[in-house]
């Protein structure tokens, strides 16, 4: 395991190829939950949770379940139903023990289920990291990193996006662009803004 | 008869899936960098909700409500394999550029929003017909901000190549023009009324 390629992850996955501006991962709960900064916080955070946590799970499977039974090919059957079954059992985990939290997150946590960013980031785990030749503990370890780090890429993304559409909504928007529309047209700029990170790659 | 037609054709219209209900967002924008590309996503996904509805709407009697959603997720997930398998054995070019796109069709909220809002609650033939509308609503579209994509951002037609390297915008092909094209294009549906906000 190496310090720089740790690095390379962390600022790959914030700003070079961040999930919502340049990979389109996970916008639906961009768009939805982005209207008021606190709300976005807590998304952010329960999905940064989710997304380490089932990659944890995903890629366990993949290595022990998935490849020695010979059937990768039913690995999405399987990851979806693991990211699903693990949203509900965290749920009723914090349901029981913590009131206060469940009702900060509560109705974030069945969305996560449907966010293409946690299914996303299990997926391309395999891809990068489940190579012949790698030892499988250097590939879960590099999975759990990256999907950390997504989790914090989307997050990022998630509150600057909250905190332009507070001030937008004070504005005067044409009836048509409101809402939605000029939401689009935002990320769109804030997205060009991300391209110029793409420098860092060299 | 006609009840099913218009089953069919508030998929396209008014539910557009696109650019009323905007759902299924992930792959309309990131598939959409051409024509072929945007066809091949629009017609997968279809495939997946129009077996995925007929399917659900034929067990909707069966499964109990409290374990509805994880059952969908089952059934929807096998027709994605299903299709993921297809298109690799006979479109391999098709597979390689949608990529990790066409697993993600399980977690497309249209699919799942379709279950549980309409096949869920009807029976097989209008689930099928809603199925189709839908799909046909995706379909039109992706291809639509594909068309307008393909057209600014690589100067070509579905791969016809029509205008000089020096007149178009590179920009559009790539993630912001993608966002500006959907932003744009929801704004106008709506000043012409096709959809309601």
């Amino acid at each position: 395991m190496e310090i720089s390629k740790i690095i390379a992850i962390a600022i790959s996955m914030v700003f070079i190829n961040n999930f919502i501006l340049s990979k389109f991962l996970g916008l639906c709960p961009f768009l939805g939950v982005s209207r008021h900064t606190k709300a976005a916080f807590s998304m952010g955070i329960a999905v940064i949770f989710v997304m380490v946590f089932s990659a944890l799970l995903t890629s366990l499977v993949y290595a022990y379940v998935l490849v020695p039974l010979g059937i990768v090919y039913l690995r999405t059957i399987f990851f979806i139903l693991i990211i699903a079954a693990f949203v509900q059992l965290i749920e009723m985990i914090i349901r029981k023990y913590s009131p206060a939290l469940y009702k900060a997150l509560g109705i974030y946590l069945p969305l996560i289920t449907t966010n293409c960013a946690v299914l996303g980031v299990a997926i391309l785990n395999i891809g990068e990291f489940f190579l012949p030749g790698v030892s499988v503990s250097t590939g879960i370890l590099y999975s759990v990193i990256q999907a950390f780090f997504a989790g914090i890429g989307f997050c990022v993304a998630l509150l600057l996006m909250s905190g332009i559409r507070e001030r937008l909504e004070l504005t005067d928007t044409p009836l048509s662009m409101k809402g939605i529309p000029v939401a689009f047209v935002v990320a769109s700029i804030m997205s060009l803004a991300f391209m110029g990170f793409s420098g860092f790659s060299r | 008869m006609r009840s099913l037609i218009k089953e069919f054709s508030k998929g396209i219209t008014t539910l557009n899936p696109t650019f009323g209900l905007i759902l299924g967002l992930c792959p309309t924008l990131a598939v959409s960098t051409s024509l072929f590309n945007a066809l091949g996503m629009g017609i997968a996904a279809t495939f997946v909700l129009v077996f995925s509805n007929m399917i659900i709407s034929s067990l909707r009697n069966f499964i109990p409500a409290r374990i509805r959603l994880p059952a969908y997720i089952v059934i929807i997930a096998t027709f994605v394999t299903v299709c993921e398998l297809v298109i690799k054995a006979y479109l391999p070019a098709l597979g390689e550029s949608l990529g990790i796109f066409i697993p993600l069709i399980v977690v497309n909220c249209i699919i799942m929003a379709r279950a549980e809002a309409f096949a869920s609650r009807n029976s097989v033939l209008p689930s099928v017909f809603d199925g189709l509308g839908m799909g046909a609503g995706f379909t039109v579209g992706i291809s639509v901000i594909a068309f307008i994509r393909e057209l600014l951002g690589s100067g070509s037609i579905a791969g016809h190549g029509l205008l000089k390297s020096n007149e178009f915008i590179l920009v559009m092909i790539l993630a912001p023009g993608a966002l500006l094209t959907m932003g744009l294009l929801i704004a106008l549906t709506r000043l012409l009324g096709i959809t309601k906000r």
